[in-house]
């Protein structure tokens, strides 16, 4: 699967039309729970399997505390997509008004440290989806779209 | 929300039953590194049958706790790592590094158990 990084805007990355929305905002530590709480309910709706919907939790979890850590706050928004090629499956959107992350594409290939710090977040996150988009600048934020298919 | 310590022979246990935040974890570690020396524990069990993830702050925070202990002189063990959780830590690359896990409860008292005894040295120095 093709896994674009920023993506031209007229890209694939929009949300395009969003099946029983939710939008979670994130202001706190609690926030992250909340998220990643509704996000496994969504997946396991959506017909993941109990362990997908864990991994899909974890990667909420992963960009909630994002939000948190570096911009303080944001929303989450996740929602059932589905793909051009007939897949279905979810949507997550972590959105925030933060910093923005000045090196993108260290942050992405960071990796594997388990030092718990930017790079696992991210670079894990990218590995676990289907498609990865992420769209950042010191002007305007960070949204980082991540959608997984049934397989 | 608090986590229970139990105090059993001369090792902690805490169960975790609910979901924890980020706040509750770091709560935890400190209460568990200042009771190892409150209690004189020579061993802690941490179960995290009821962690909904783990993420790479709670594997961090977990392995950070484990070496404190380890640095205060006792031994640490992490039971009831779930299926899923298992296959998610591995997906995305998340690894405790060299903190001893077992299944359950059950196998993380045998663990201990199973450690050499260390004898201590003249009277017992007075507790912090």
């Amino acid at each position: 699967m093709n896994r674009p990084v920023n993506p031209p805007q007229s890209g694939s990355a929009t949300e395009g039309k969003l099946d029983d929305k939710a939008v979670i905002p994130i202001r706190t530590v609690m926030d992250i729970v909340t998220a990643r709480q509704h996000g496994r309910e969504l997946a396991l709706q959506s017909g993941f399997s109990e362990t997908e919907s864990t991994l899909i939790a974890t990667i909420i979890s992963e960009l909630a505390r994002n939000i948190v850590l570096y911009a303080q706050t944001g929303e989450i928004v996740l929602g059932k997509a589905n793909g051009s090629e007939n897949q279905h499956g979810v949507i997550i959107i972590s959105r925030d008004n933060g910093p923005g992350i000045p090196d993108v594409q260290r942050a992405l290939v960071g990796g594997y440290s388990t030092s718990g710090g930017l790079g696992l977040g991210l670079c894990g996150v990218r590995r676990m989806v289907d498609e990865f988009y992420i769209d950042t600048g010191t002007d305007k934020g960070t949204t980082v779209t991540a959608k997984k298919w049934l397989q | 929300m608090e986590v229970p310590i139990l105090k059993q022979r001369n090792y902690l246990i805490a169960s975790v039953q609910a979901v924890l935040t980020d706040q509750d974890l770091v709560t935890l570690r400190d209460r568990l590194v200042a009771q190892v020396g409150r209690y004189r524990s020579v061993g802690v069990i941490l179960d995290v049958t009821g962690l909904d993830v783990m993420d790479s702050f709670s594997v961090r925070t977990l392995r950070d706790m484990a070496h404190m202990i380890r640095l205060r002189g006792a031994d640490t063990v992490i039971v009831g790592i779930q299926p899923e959780v298992a296959f998610s830590m591995v997906q995305l690359g998340l690894s405790l590094e060299g903190v001893p896990t077992a299944l359950d409860l059950e196998e993380g008292l045998a663990y201990l158990d199973a450690r050499p005894k260390r004898t201590s040295v003249g009277p017992p120095a007075g507790s912090r």
